[in-house]
């Protein structure tokens, strides 16, 4: 009887719950005093314009950063690395593609954390790699240097690179950033099939004209929550008012309009 | 040969490998220039250490040595953290300092004994087979081969133990971090690493030229490989090779040993950046060059469609009058028509171009992709 209430509670605990969340870089706060719950089984965008906090959002979850107060809860405990429940997907220009190794390698990185310290992967870990690559439609790439892949294949590897990780949680820090429109179509039907999976999705994005059909839940953010909940639900003008300051109009109508204003709401942000 | 040359030359291998080693992922981290701070801003340690001891062949020097390296990195990125000074600014800044503290001592207070600051920038391996190791009656070689040796097994069983952590830190430091791996402690044992290395190869060839032997042959081996692994070996066989260089061509020119193999690493990493496969200047040149052609050929084949498209006048596929239309120069023209030919791409009825269906693929796939 009591097994089975904790069974239930497992289930409807939030994957991820953070909350009272500050940021701060030298006491200029980047996230202030931000509550966020990412619902198990989702596809949950955050969205934001530059500067909003959205990957500094990921990296405190992951404890890469270290918030100045608040509490984060991932699956009702707090995350330690080792409980390998977070896959986490980093901007795909915050790493070095002239580095000198192959798709194959990059892939078998995501399994560093099973082997911990110091083991070497195994015949296994590299089957299993072939599995994930398989899936992202790269197993013609195996032995491919880095630094000859397009944006788009950059991108499938470092998703490719989640699947290795096998986690019930996923971060991905603009997985849809500089990749054409087949690979972006590509891209989601992977998420999608994650979470038919039961896992739980939660990605940083930039597209508004896309949230609707791509995502389940969305958080807006600008430093401060401006909204969380089922997307219909948030997509409101006034919340999107709210998020990008006046300019949401424009905003949900062109992409490259949005590129443009953000970049100089980033630098405001900065000064 | 003599015993002497022979222990210069194994020292002066042991040199280049043992700093080869850590300079590949000084290299890959972007942080080359940290060599030359850390390797300067040892002296002090091993100066201060060196007076609290009173002797050149205490580990203790290699501790200081450590431990000031550590300092650099750490005073360096507090000043990086403030956000007043970018990275070059800042190790400008801390590395003189120290360094500049480090000679002042040693003029001020270490008078006459051997350790003096022509040694410390220069080394002095020529005299290194003079200072052995003995124990007892036993001759074990030269006590620098000796200390070279043991900072070279530390970087071998440091490199091949974290070799994966190093990799993940140096690759993607943000999924090092959230998988566990500790980027800024690695960072920092790496940082003792590279201290040690500086260290151990001073004595031999001086604390300004031990840069050279840090950077050159990674730098090489960068250009002519895309495994790190093989980058590993080829950095370390470079080092090898720039040692016995650079000690034939002191002999040759009755000059520093020190300074030519440094000169030589540096002539070797000038024969790699041009002569590389793939990545040498030339190499990219020949590329070039094949892919100005190659666009020549293309442009005439999309040029050849759109006439097909719009049923063009004959005119505008006569060979002939080609130039015309492109705007092309003769030569370019004609340069351009052989290289179509030769690939299939064109072909030739009497004196009008058309396009073969190879071709007439090609250039359609060249306009979807507008």
């Amino acid at each position: 009887m009591n097994a089975h209430k904790h069974k239930n509670e497992n289930e409807t605990m939030p994957a991820i719950e953070v909350t009272d969340l500050t940021v701060a870089y030298r006491e200029k706060p980047v996230l202030w005093d931000v509550d966020f719950q990412a619902p198990q089984r989702q596809l949950l965008a955050i969205v934001g314009p530059n500067g909003a906090g959205k990957s500094t959002l990921i990296k405190s979850i992951l404890g890469i950063l270290k918030p100045a107060a608040g509490r984060v809860l991932v699956m009702g405990k707090g995350y330690r690395p080792q409980s390998r429940y977070i896959g986490y997907v980093p901007q795909r220009g915050s790493v070095d593609w002239d580095f000198p190794t192959n798709v194959l390698d990059v892939v078998l990185m995501g399994r560093y954390g099973h082997l911990g310290w110091f083991r070497r992967p195994s015949k296994e870990d590299r089957s299993f790699a072939m599995e994930c690559l398989e899936k992202v439609g790269m197993a013609d790439f195996t032995n491919r240097q880095i630094s000859q892949l397009s944006g788009g294949q950059q991108q499938r590897v470092f998703i490719a690179r989640a699947f290795i990780q096998d986690a019930p949680i996923y971060l991905m820090d603009e997985p849809f950033a500089g990749v054409d429109a087949t690979t972006e179509k590509s891209i989601i039907a992977l998420l999608r099939e994650l979470k038919t999976k039961g896992k739980t999705v939660v990605c940083v994005h930039h597209d508004l004209q896309t949230l609707k059909e791509y995502f389940d839940y969305v958080m807006l953010l600008n430093v401060r929550r401006v909204a969380l909940g089922p997307v219909k639900d948030v997509l409101t003008q006034d919340n999107l008012r709210r998020a990008y300051g006046g300019r949401a109009a424009f905003l949900a109508g062109d992409k490259d309009e949005d590129g443009t204003q953000n970049s100089k709401e980033a630098s405001s942000v900065e000064s | 040969m003599s015993s002497h040359q022979i222990d210069i030359l194994f020292l002066a291998s042991l040199v280049g490998v043992t700093c080869a080693l850590p300079g590949v992922f000084l290299i890959l981290r972007r942080v080359a220039l940290m060599s030359d701070a850390i390797s300067h801003a040892i002296l002090l340690g091993i100066v201060l250490a060196f007076f609290m001891v009173k002797s050149l062949s205490s580990p203790l020097l290699i501790v200081g040595a450590v431990l000031t390296g550590v300092l650099t990195v750490a005073l360096t990125e507090l000043l990086i953290n403030t956000r007043k000074l970018k990275k070059d600014a800042a190790i400008g800044l801390v590395f003189p300092l120290l360094f500049s503290i480090g000679v002042i001592l040693l003029s001020r207070f270490a008078g006459d004994v051997h350790l003096d600051t022509q040694c410390v920038l220069f080394g002095e391996i020529a005299f290194a087979p003079f200072n052995r190791l003995m124990i007892g009656n036993m001759d074990l070689g030269p006590q620098a081969t000796w200390v070279v040796g043991g900072v070279l097994l530390i970087n071998v069983t440091f490199i091949s133990l974290f070799y994966k952590e190093l990799k993940i830190t140096t690759f993607d430091a943000g999924l090092a971090a959230s998988l566990g791996f500790f980027p800024a402690l690695i960072n920092y044992i790496f940082t003792a690493l590279v201290s040690v290395t500086a260290v151990g190869a001073f004595e031999s060839v001086g604390s300004i030229l031990v840069v050279a032997l840090m950077i050159a042959p990674p730098a090489a081996a960068y250009l002519l490989t895309d495994r790190l692994f093989h980058m590993l070996l080829i950095s370390a066989a470079l080092g090898i090779l720039s040692a016995l260089g650079g000690y034939f061509m002191a002999q040759g020119l009755d000059a520093s040993i020190a300074g030519s193999m440094a000169t030589f690493s540096g002539i070797i990493f000038f024969l790699v950046f041009i002569f590389a496969p793939e990545r040498g200047l030339m190499a990219k040149l020949i590329v070039r060059k094949y892919k100005k052609w190659d666009f020549a050929s293309e442009t005439l084949a999309v040029h050849l469609l759109q006439a097909e498209q719009a049923h063009a006048e004959e005119n505008e596929r006569v060979v002939k009058h080609m130039n015309e239309h492109m705007l092309w120069s003769d030569d370019y023209t004609s340069e351009a028509i052989v290289k179509g030919l030769k690939e299939g791409v064109l072909k030739k009825d009497g004196n009008k171009l058309s396009l073969t269906s190879y071709g007439r693929e090609k250039a359609k796939n060249i306009l979807s992709k507008e």
